[in-house]
């Protein structure tokens, strides 16, 4: 596939550890890579870094052109000269995941030991947690020469990042915003999840993860997991804004899906084309990976059960963000997380955005969230003595 | 605002008690603002006291307005919130006006003192002479300033007098360290040392209490 071999050759900026890194699971990697970009300046006290922590599908490429799709970054609207997230003020710093497909150590990087062979790890790439993502993102930050970030920000999966970053680190992290996100996964969650993995097992291409080495990919397994989890990022007033009940005429391609009907819904279209373009930047077995990280966490659960013991005797300034429309990680997840920090004594601040986009608002247009982004940042860089 | 939110607390003046209050928290101590709106008083803390401030707003426009600016407020309500935070969390727990609008002032003032070594409380005095008069007279609830909405939508579920105050600080073994009643423009009322002429004509109280 034409896309998928631009998924395997192009090349990231990164930086490689040599020194081994012992994941939650016993496994140890002898070696592994980040793969990160970086906005901005870093100035001379070292003292104005922000670690971007990105989602279960997003990437390293926040504020620019996306190397594979072509497109846009993904929070260029939040991240940029003048932005919320100000490159002109901030250095900014997003990596790629331990365990994903975007440069960093993940499943289809070589096995250790061979690393010339051309074996890619695959489904025997040892199961990673948040936990260990944030550990590779702490070597990285180290090997910058940078000993406190002044903000770690993340959606989503970025979101358990950034509460990791905050429960493991207190000292290295300034500031922590938390968005649309929960301290561990629902059975719900769990249960989405599942069913994208199972529609990838399902794949005849998917040849027990061993694609890489025929050379196929399973590419309407991970296009039918992307397809339910996008319904996850939204929400029914904001399927029925866009598409409603409206129909359009089938493809004409008979090998395009199933014609059987002879039209189809626009929404059934749109999450068609939302399939198809998440094969060309995504890995199969990065997404079972991923995935699997995302429902083993629970960060009580390392803490004796309350949340609260994560974070006990913090300085750190918080601010949780939710939208009201998210059923994802709603609202009351971002709530029970600001009264587990009220119940440590922390400085949080706690806020749930009306919109009606779902879980995906935080990746969108939504002045009144980018405003208090800003203003929250500008808040404790003052605090932290980075303002006058 | 949303439908299914909360009706908003007393349309409050929060700049008339700001100085009031303000005047009777110390420097560098740690203080919650419960239903602190935009964050008026926790900002004049942080500039002029430096104190370690903090809100709690149930009106979310309020709530993102003053993170907006940079100052520490989370959504949350007197009733459902205060529970969550450790004893002897803040030097000053301050509750302006709306005291008269929670579910349970009982409890709420016993949250209060126990995450805070002192409260401090505002609320409009429905014992004021005009209130007392509107009901004699009229036999309609009374309509004034203070007390500026229809009874079916007011959300000041709980009024109470300056006198009802002081009776349920004595059930309740609270100390009253402090106490003053103002005019509805904040300024201070000259009936000090009387609660009885207070009563009649503050239209605010202000009290500042400990545990005995």
């Amino acid at each position: 596939m034409v896309q998928t071999a631009s998924l395997a050759t192009t090349e990231h900026t990164h930086v490689d550890f040599d020194d081994g890194i012992t994941l939650e699971c016993g496994v140890t990697l002898a070696r592994h890579r980040v793969a990160f970009r970086t906005y901005g300046t870093l100035n001379a006290d070292r003292s104005n870094a922000i670690l971007i922590c990105h989602a279960l599908t997003g990437d390293q490429y926040v504020a620019e052109i996306h190397p594979i799709t072509g497109k846009g970054g993904w929070w260029d609207q939040v991240v940029g000269p003048g932005r919320p997230v100000d490159t002109d003020r901030y250095f900014v710093i997003c990596a790629n995941v331990l365990g994903g497909c975007m440069g960093s150590t993940g499943p289809r990087s070589p096995r250790d030991g061979e690393p010339h062979s051309g074996k890619p790890w695959g489904t025997d790439f040892p199961p990673v947690t948040i936990r260990d993502m944030v550990r590779a993102q702490k070597r990285l930050i180290d090997h910058l020469g940078i000993t406190r970030l002044f903000a770690v920000i993340g959606g989503s999966m970025g979101g358990m990042q950034v509460l990791q970053w905050a429960a493991a680190y207190p000292d290295a992290v300034f500031a922590a915003l938390p968005i649309a996100t929960a301290a561990y996964h629902s059975a719900q969650n769990i249960a989405f999840n599942e069913v994208g993995r199972q529609a990838i097992f399902a794949d005849s291409g998917w040849e027990n993860g061993r694609y890489w080495a025929s050379g196929s990919t399973p590419e309407r397994g991970l296009a039918v997991a992307r397809m339910i989890a996008h319904i996850t990022y939204l929400s029914e007033q904001a399927l029925t804004r866009k598409f409603g009940r409206r129909l359009q005429n089938a493809p004409k391609d008979p090998s395009e899906a199933i014609s059987l009907f002879g039209e189809m819904f626009e929404v059934e279209s749109y999450l068609r084309h939302q399939g198809s373009t998440f094969v060309q930047r995504f890995d199969a077995n990065a997404y079972l990976t991923i995935t699997r990280a995302c429902d083993y966490f629970d960060l009580a659960a390392d803490c004796d059960g309350d949340l609260a013991n994560a974070f006990r005797g913090t300085k750190t300034r918080f601010l949780l963000a939710s939208f009201d429309s998210d059923w994802l990680y709603p609202t009351a997840e971002s709530r029970s997380i600001a009264r587990a920090l009220n119940r440590a004594g922390a400085n949080v601040s706690f806020v749930e955005f009306p919109s009606d986009k779902g879980h995906d608002a935080f990746l969108l247009d939504e002045p009144d969230f980018h405003r208090t982004l800003a203003g929250f940042l500008r808040g404790c860089a003052m605090h932290a003595g980075l303002l006058p | 605002m949303t439908a299914h939110d909360p009706v908003r607390f007393v349309a409050k003046n929060m700049r008339v008690d700001l100085a009031l209050i303000a005047e009777m928290i110390a420097p560098n101590t740690r203080v919650l603002d419960i239903g602190c709106g935009d964050g008026a008083l926790i900002d004049h803390l942080f500039r002029t006291k430096r104190c370690d401030a903090r809100g709690i707003e149930i009106d979310m426009a309020e709530v993102t307005q003053a993170v907006a600016h940079g100052l520490p407020v989370m959504h949350g309500d007197a009733d459902m919130d205060l529970e969550h935070y450790p004893d002897g969390a803040f030097d000053y727990v301050v509750l302006s006006r709306t005291l008269q609008a929670v579910e349970r002032p009982r409890q709420v003032l016993h949250q209060m003192l126990r995450i805070g070594a002192r409260a401090v409380v505002s609320f409009p005095n429905f014992g004021h002479w005009q209130v007392r008069w509107q009901l004699l007279w009229n036999g309609r609830m009374p309509m004034t300033p203070t007390w500026d909405r229809p009874w079916h939508e007011t959300p000041n579920i709980h009024p109470c007098t300056i006198r009802d105050f002081f009776t349920l600080c004595a059930e309740e073994g609270y100390a009253v360290e402090h106490w003053l009643a103002a005019d509805d423009a904040g300024r201070r009322a000259p009936w000090r040392r009387f609660p009885r002429l207070a009563n009649m004509f503050g239209e605010q109280g202000l009290f500042v209490l400990r545990r005995a």
